[in-house]
């Protein structure tokens, strides 16, 4: 990877970034990143296609943990470290992050969706007559509520942020006004994950 | 930073989205009974209504990075398309059929045209914030 550096003596702007902004060549989707979401979804379509419990569960526990953990983290803990970074170590951090959040969260958030649906279908916790469908029907509106949430406002800023990066003199005004978009969305999403646990546990454990 | 009016493409898209959202539980909270699709159709159809009036308010403002927009739209779009081709399958293996179909396949081709327009959109409004280099 090469470095780009952002030299401030030529700039001439309201939120000119400080001495030497050090800004990692990158690309806004990570290529070889790729090939593991095509055998991750590869793997998801046979777990639906096979019905079978196990692969079911898998995917939809594994993908669900990594999406409340990711969600948790990024908006409760790492969200106000980053607010409290120098500009420059802000835009590094968001350099080598957001690219990856870029495969990572349509990745999770898919498995986790789609093999729990299906998983819904084989339990039959997504019909009408089901004890614990109220559960189940709450969980469609905090993954509805999320789902606009992230569509919305949480991708376009993400791949905004990682378009105003690859510039070659990038706005930190802009950065920072997106990254503040995506991190408190995040946080919200995050507060929501809380409520989509106290749904799963419930629904685990009958 | 100098921040220029847009017309609020966002907020409508975001409202567009939560009503084929709303449509797809109403009728998902229903299964396996047959379920009236008169509150899904006309969410679908507000829904729609919204995304025009969005497109009419894009393609009005002037001076706008056309060539951004259309260059994060037309990637996010192909990846929307299979995205929604993927959920779509998924209905039809779930043996979902006749209105509901159709309800669900018109709610996913909004979500699959509106969602890359947000992403181009938010992308080309801040296109031309370059920092400006004296010279």
């Amino acid at each position: 990877m090469t470095d780009m550096a952002i030299s401030p003596p030529a700039i001439e702007a309201e939120h000119a970034p400080p001495a030497g902004i050090e800004r990692p060549d990158f690309e806004i989707v990570p290529r070889r990143g790729l090939v593991i979401v095509a055998v991750v979804a590869v793997l998801l379509i046979v777990a639906i296609e096979s019905n079978k419990l196990w692969p079911l569960m898998f995917f939809h526990v594994a993908g669900g943990a990594g999406w409340t953990i990711i969600d948790l983290f990024l908006g409760l803990i790492l969200g106000p470290i980053i607010g409290r970074m120098s500009i420059p170590a802000r835009v590094e951090f968001t350099t080598r992050l957001m690219p990856k959040m870029v495969l990572i969260m349509p990745t999770v958030v898919t498995a986790t969706l789609a093999a729990g649906w299906q998983l819904g279908v084989k339990l039959g916790t997504v019909y009408s007559f089901n004890p614990l469908h109220g559960w189940v029907v709450a969980s469609y509106i905090i993954v509805g509520v999320m789902a606009v949430l992230a569509l919305g406002l949480l991708e376009p800023a993400n791949i905004a942020v990682l378009v105003e990066l690859k510039k070659p003199r990038p706005n930190p005004a802009v950065i920072e006004r997106l990254m503040k978009r995506f991190l408190y969305c995040a946080g919200i999403l995050g507060v929501m994950q809380v409520a989509t646990l106290v749904i799963m546990t419930k629904l685990a454990s009958g | 930073m100098n921040e220029r009016k847009y017309p609020p493409v966002t907020e409508l898209g975001m409202a567009s989205l939560a009503l084929i959202v709303a449509g797809g539980i109403y009728l998902s909270a229903h299964l396996p009974r047959h379920v009236p699709l008169g509150p899904a159709v006309a969410l679908l159809a507000a829904s729609v209504l919204l995304l025009v009036v969005n497109i009419v308010m894009l393609s009005r403002i002037r001076d706008f990075a056309w060539d951004r927009f259309f260059a994060v739209a037309k990637w996010s779009l192909l990846a929307y398309i299979v995205i929604a081709g993927m959920i779509e399958y998924a209905f039809l293996k779930d043996h979902v059929s006749g209105g509901s179909l159709l309800v669900l396949t018109l709610s996913l081709a909004v979500f699959a045209v509106h969602v890359p327009m947000l992403m181009g959109f938010t992308v080309a409004r801040y296109a031309d914030t370059e920092i400006r280099v004296a010279t």
